[in-house]
């Protein structure tokens, strides 16, 4: 009898989250651990050592397998058998440590699937600010499509989320090698993969901007909170060195040098950028305002807007052109192990900002 | 084409641009950020303005505007200004005519 099975709550969505087949593994190698007896009542050993003699513990009872030396059973023992004291004393303590590893581990599936949740409510949101009909509960059963859809967008919609997920991933496997032990050639790999993936988002952004422009650079297709910080349809190039520079305890004089030249020349990059946009508002604008306000005719002043509209294009593929160049430059001037910190650092920096999107978004939902 | 070729070499940094191209005034912004007075030529307004930019686009430049010109050579357009600029190798190029 898995006596593990009564004291946690399945979640609802079975099929998604994997805690209660984890948990039946964790009750099998739970079992596999008895060398003792005394390893089947986790909550009460979470009790400290001073209150091991403690008549009341009478719920120990149910659980008890044959020959174990229960905790009511001390007081009637111990006062003739020293060594039995210190014996139990060992086994008591050796429970309890199983039983915070089993706690820990419990936990950690606890925050695997919080997290799991919070992408998927995402996954959500963005679904209906896009426009889909998505029912209010979590049922995604009635699925629609605006008539407007342009197949451009939903085919980066899609492909970013793939996108998302990859990046999860190689998320978690930096982080992993990072912790252990892997050699140069093998990190180098895993860098240049990041690396890559990154240019390959630029890339589809690319192909998006020119199905629609201005979805790109509404940033509709990301979460609430990275959209509060975009800049030109992306982060800001800066923004991505000061979350990454940091992260590097030993840089040499020169790298030190070289990161300042990045730094300061990146900036004058972004600030040429931006006052090309704010020029190409005013000329939108004055462009829209032309001619003769409220006589009710403005094709031709919305004709000549269309065609200012495809610097707008130009923008969003220079600006990401500035954070390619920003990656490879920081690429160029780490070391493996440097890039590779930075990447994961850089990558948990936008999990948190999904997150952050998400815990916004689901404040008010919270059972009180 | 020989008017090209005079234009770009009337002062140490030359952008060919065209008075409605933004991206062409964000790289005259950049180049007067690092001390650079650069000699702005608005084809548009120029009355040979298609044959300029066919001489551009044979130079090697994907779209006319803006092309910048160093010292009388061809550097390229937005993206190869961005790139020299963050591998640090733009400021050493224009160092020769900082005002």
């Amino acid at each position: 009898m898995n006596s593990t099975s009564t004291h946690f709550v399945p979640p609802r969505r079975v099929g998604i989250y994997e805690p209660v087949h984890q948990f039946g593994m964790w009750g099998e190698s739970f079992k596999s651990n008895i060398s003792n007896g005394n390893m089947n009542t986790p909550n009460h050993i979470i009790i400290p050592n001073n209150q091991k003699l403690d008549n009341n513990l009478s719920e120990d009872t149910s659980h008890g397998t044959a020959g174990t030396p229960h905790m009511f059973d001390q007081e009637a023992s111990t006062s003739r058998h020293p060594d039995k004291i210190q014996r139990r004393l060992a086994q008591n303590r050796e429970a309890a440590r199983k039983s915070r590893l089993r706690k820990k581990a419990y936990v950690q599936q606890l925050e695997t699937s919080r997290l799991k949740l919070i992408q998927l409510e995402q996954e959500l949101d963005r679904a209906r600010q896009q426009g889909f009909y998505v029912g209010s509960g979590i049922d995604t059963n009635s699925l629609g499509f605006s008539e407007t859809m342009n197949p451009g967008i939903a085919a980066f919609e899609m492909e970013y989320g793939h996108w998302v997920e990859e990046q999860n991933r190689q998320i978690c496997e930096l982080r992993t090698v990072l912790h252990g032990h892997i050699n140069d050639i093998e990190l180098r790999l895993l860098v240049e993969n990041a690396m890559k993936h990154y240019f390959e988002l630029f890339r589809m952004k690319s192909s998006a901007a020119k199905a629609d422009v201005f979805f790109v650079m509404s940033g509709m297709w990301r979460t609430s909170a990275e959209r509060f910080f975009l800049w030109i349809g992306g982060f800001r190039p800066s923004d991505l060195l000061k979350v990454l520079l940091p992260h590097f305890d030993i840089l040499t004089d020169q790298q030190l040098l070289d990161v300042c030249n990045l730094k300061q020349s990146c900036q004058q990059a972004e600030d040429a950028l931006t006052q090309g946009m704010e020029k190409l508002q005013h000329t939108l604008a004055d462009c829209v305002a032309a001619g003769q306000l409220g006589e009710g005719s403005y094709i031709p002043q919305v004709n000549s807007a269309m065609e200012r509209l495809e610097a707008l294009v130009s923008f969003v593929n220079q600006a990401d052109h500035l954070r390619h160049e920003t990656l490879q430059q920081m690429y160029r001037i780490l070391t493996t192990r440097q890039a590779a910190r930075g990447l994961l650092a850089l990558g948990e920096y936008f999990q948190r900002l999904r997150a952050l999107s998400s815990s916004w978004a689901t404040r008010h939902r919270e059972p009180t | 084409m020989d008017k090209v070729m005079r234009m770009s070499s009337e002062k140490g940094v030359v952008i060919f641009s065209k008075s409605s191209c933004c991206l062409s005034y964000a790289v005259q912004v950049l180049f007067q950020d690092l001390g650079v007075n650069p000699k702005i030529h608005e084809i548009d307004k120029d009355p040979e303005c298609r044959e300029i930019e066919k001489a551009l686009m044979r130079l090697g430049c994907s779209k006319p505007v803006p092309a910048v010109f160093i010292g009388g050579k061809l550097v390229g357009s937005t993206n190869e200004v961005m790139s020299m600029h963050l591998s640090s190798s733009l400021v050493p190029l224009v160092k020769p005519y900082l005002c």
